[in-house]
């Protein structure tokens, strides 16, 4: 049954880039400021949205994508600099509070700046399935884990070599040190949200075409997201990665194999296996804590 | 009763080596101190005293339970109690109700009396009321009793601390450091109340910097340096130690030498 | 010598004076429970129809959860964001079993309250001994799984469609229609609040708000804050089943939303919002975020809007929550010997 087994592992791939996308914006905005960002998922869906918007408005899907994503990055530009950077001093369980008042508060204004329906969005290039040792893959799939990669390898890049990049993996190493060599720690953070707020939305715009979008569809997402950075490590980036496909995979193959109606359930009972396992995850590095 | 006895204690901190294997014992009554330079492993050893921290290796033994390896309660339970280096007060309640939660053990633990109020642990919350009180009275911080932890000075702290240990009854009492941060009038009155309580059969372990109140109310002085046993014997004899001379001032000694040389 | 320590003192003049002002009085606990009757004795006088005795219902019955909720977030400092999932287990639980197992409403009840504590301990056990937001997770996920399968099991549950409950029997007397309901709800309420505040001011609370205030030192003096934990987890998940249950009752209807993460977000929010380590915070919190999206039903849509953006400027601007803000506003603490100043000159 090669054809069904490689449908699973499309799709579990297709899903697992989108998770990991949405879980490399935990673990930025988590290395920057310890805090598990719950607005997240809304990210996926405002980037989603807006570019059902821009294209409604006649946009082509390039323009449209990079508004989406310009548009969500304003966002959580935005979120930082009138909600968490606020009440930075706060504790980090407030501070979460903090963030799931805003996912509440994106997910109410959504309802009225769009509307409660699923909306679509055409694919980058065409809906003809492509054959692949029997199994058939929409090319928006391919579109997917492309732009994944891409944007992946980019990252890398701007993490290795540019300023703000050192900055932000400085603090996540070690944030008073960071301070202490003279790094605007606030202003870290600022693009911090800036950055997972993008990433989100480039999950929601290329996953639109194939599995729709609504108000709604950040909840979800963003759980899952937050499951597959816990899985892969939180604040690690190849983590994000492999807890996203890792996560992916298991959710396709489950829901094909074992139960689709219970398909959810396997996100969340993962974390709780990794929280009482291995909170570290799986590419986290153990810690010992000193009293 | 309250014989605290120490073997081989070890405990690592990933490559740091805190405490190395320590053997000591105490004896009822009296007062142990602890000295040593900075980073001697001093408060490490207090929480592996009190179960903070679990040791690396070696065997901590009370009276006839051994303790190693258990979690911080269960020393609790033993009759081992501790103040902080620095205080770790209860500070969402008043210092009254911080010293009556230092008599956890020897309250009524169940929760349906709590919640219905029962006649039996109303009297209980009395007697446990009038000896909290008695407690402040003894630290003298009787006219603290009902302010809020969180608005005491420092010093007042430091004893409310104690207070809180002392409620515990426990057999043995280790005290991090209780004359840090207070002046040298504070300091004679910690130490006064720490013959007191010696006098009263309580075995107390202190680990202190200030030399005057360890010669002052020590029978026993233990020198630590680098977690390791440099010295131990009474006051005078180890004060002349020439080893814990150097301990302490080798550092300065060593650089005199350097600077001489260049 | 101010500080002179002279432990003969203690059976001394001053001494005894001294100790009977330092009684802490009793009057704020007294005072406020009898307020509370009163409000719940009296309301009635202004609710002019069932719609209204409806909402004051609803509001006795989140207060309920809230209480329990309190105890948990507020006292014992851990956080739930699952608690829901415990008042829909709750909820579904009763209903299932009076109108499933023809079990009487009244022993479904109390066997869907005491099962619920019975998973509540299982999976608290665990779960407790994970940190701050680690914790919150564990919770965040529970909650997430018991409303998936709440909502997947259609045969026992009715599914997304949901399912019908039978009348609440006590002794044979039906308790059926608002005004019954309001003083059913009403007495369990006071009930509640009793017990807490009872908890609270008890050897227990003691060690509880202990663990909040500093885990380590709590445990020097031989509070085991697992075991701790784990009770007030397990007596607050008690709470919001007993309540669950009441409600499935009491609407006579079921449908998974109960048990869903949105509920227990606003079950967070309504403790939050009301005052983190105030049973009247609770009651507060409740009442006002049960009344407010009733009173804002012109404006349904807006209702996330004003949850989310309560649920923020309440964490960012008043992280203690209303009631202890207040409280801390208008009742001044006594703090004696405040400065090293009036130290001084204590001292001579």
């Amino acid at each position: 049954m090669t054809g069904q087994w490689t449908q699973f592992l499309a799709g579990g791939f297709t899903t697992g880039a989108i998770y990991a996308l949405v879980a490399l914006g935990f673990s930025i905005i988590y290395n920057a400021s310890r805090v598990i960002n719950f607005a997240q998922g809304e990210f996926v869906m405002i980037g989603g949205m807006s570019a059902v918007t821009f294209v409604g408005l006649g946009a082509p899907m390039p323009v449209a994508i990079v508004g989406a994503v310009l548009v969500a990055g304003l966002v959580g530009l935005l979120l930082e600099a009138l909600a968490v950077g606020r009440a930075r001093k706060a504790d980090v369980v407030t501070l979460i509070i903090i963030t799931i008042g805003a996912s509440i508060l994106l997910r109410g204004l959504a309802q009225l700046v769009w509307d409660k329906s699923i909306h679509g969005l055409p694919p980058l290039s065409g809906n003809e399935p492509i054959a692949v040792f029997g199994a058939t893959i929409l090319p928006q799939s391919l579109w997917v884990l492309g732009v994944t990669l891409v944007t992946v390898v980019a990252l890398s890049a701007f993490f290795r070599g540019s300023r703000l990049g050192k900055a932000m993996r400085a603090t996540s190493y070690n944030r008073l040190a960071a301070e202490l060599v003279g790094i605007d720690v606030r202003k870290v953070l600022f693009f911090s949200f800036g950055l997972a707020a993008m990433l989100g939305a480039l999950g929601g715009v290329l996953i639109a075409p194939i599995a729709f979008t609504s108000w709604d569809v950040g909840i979800m997402l963003g759980l899952k997201g937050f499951a597959a950075a816990m899985l892969g490590g939180m604040g690690s980036f190849p983590g994000a990665i492999v807890g996203g496909l890792l996560l992916g995979l298991l959710e396709s193959f489950g829901a094909g194999y074992l139960s689709s109606a219970y398909k959810d359930v396997i996100a969340f009972a993962l974390l709780l296996a990794v929280l009482l396992v291995r909170p570290d995850g799986l590419l986290g590095a153990a810690r010992s804590d000193r009293v | 009763m309250g014989m605290l006895r120490v073997e081989q204690l070890s405990r690592r901190f990933g490559g740091v080596q805190a405490v190395d294997d320590l053997s000591f014992a105490t004896r009822s009554g009296s007062v142990h101190s602890i000295i040593g330079p900075n980073g001697a492993g001093k408060t490490t050893l207090i929480n592996l005293l009190t179960g903070v921290y679990r040791p690396s290796a070696g065997r901590i033994v009370f009276g006839e339970l051994e303790l190693t390896g258990q979690p911080t309660h269960r020393f609790a339970a033993a009759g081992i109690g501790r103040s902080f280096q620095t205080p770790q007060i209860f500070f969402n309640m008043s210092a009254l109700e911080n010293v009556m939660t230092g008599r956890h053990l020897h309250e009524p633990g169940s929760l349906l009396a709590a919640m219905l109020r029962t006649p039996g642990l109303l009297r209980s919350e009395r007697a446990c009321r009038q000896r909290a009180l008695e407690l402040l009275e003894f630290v003298g911080l009787s006219t603290h009793a009902a302010a809020s932890a969180a608005s005491m000075p420092y010093g007042a702290l430091k004893r409310l601390e104690i207070a809180r240990a002392l409620a515990g009854e426990p057999k043995l009492l280790l005290l991090d450091e209780p004359a840090a941060g207070l002046g040298p009038t504070e300091a004679l009155e910690i130490g006064a109340l720490i013959r007191r309580l010696a006098q009263a059969g309580t075995t107390i372990v202190l680990v202190e910097h200030n030399m005057r109140l360890v010669m002052d109310v020590s029978d026993q002085v233990l020198v630590l340096d680098h977690g390791r046993k440099l010295a131990e014997g009474d006051p005078a004899r180890v004060r002349q130690d020439p080893r814990v001379i150097e301990a302490y001032l080798g550092a300065e000694a060593n650089r005199e030498h350097a600077d001489a040389r260049d | 010598m101010g500080y002179s320590v002279q432990p003969e003192a203690i059976g001394s003049e001053p001494a005894a004076r001294r100790r009977s002002a330092a009684v802490p009085a009793l009057g704020p606990r007294r005072a406020g429970l009898t307020a509370l009757a009163l409000i719940i004795a009296l309301t009635p006088l202004l609710l002019a129809n069932d719609y209204f005795y409806n909402v004051a219902i609803l509001v006795g019955l989140n207060a309920i959860v809230c209480v329990g909720l309190n105890l948990l977030i507020g006292y014992a400092g851990q956080i739930s964001l699952g608690h829901a999932g415990f008042f829909g287990l709750g909820a579904y639980g009763a209903a299932l079993l009076a109108a499933r197992y023809g079990i009487p409403p009244l022993a479904a009840l109390v066997a869907a309250t005491a099962g619920v504590g019975l998973l509540a301990f299982v999976v608290g056990r665990p779960i407790l001994r994970l940190q701050g937001h680690y914790l919150a997770m564990a919770t965040l996920g529970l909650g997430i799984i018991v409303s998936i399968a709440i909502a997947n099991e259609e045969q026992l549950t009715g599914g997304p469609d949901g399912m019908a409950v039978p009348e609440l029997t006590v002794l044979g007397f039906e308790v059926y229609g608002e005004r019954v309901w309001y003083w059913v709800v009403g007495a369990c309420l006071f009930a509640t609040v009793w017990l807490a505040l009872n908890l609270v001011d008890s050897p227990r609370g003691r060690a509880l708000r202990a663990l909040h205030g500093s885990e380590v030192a709590a445990e020097t003096v031989g509070i085991d804050s697992t075991r701790q934990k784990l009770t007030i987890f397990v007596v607050s998940a008690m709470i919001a089943a007993f309540a669950g249950a009441l409600t499935a009752f009491y609407s006579g209807f079921l449908t998974p939303a109960k048990a869903s993460f949105m509920h227990s977000i606003e079950l967070v929010t309504m403790v939050v919002f009301g005052g983190i380590a105030s049973t009247w915070g609770a009651l507060v919190g409740a009442a006002l975020l049960t009344i407010l999206p009733q009173a804002l039903t012109v404006l349904q849509e807006y209702e996330m809007i004003v949850l989310g953006a309560v649920l923020m400027a309440t964490m960012i601007f008043l992280p203690r929550g209303i009631v202890p803000t207040l409280a801390g506003l208008l009742v001044r603490r006594p703090e004696a010997g405040a400065s090293p100043a009036a130290d001084e000159r204590r001292r001579h």
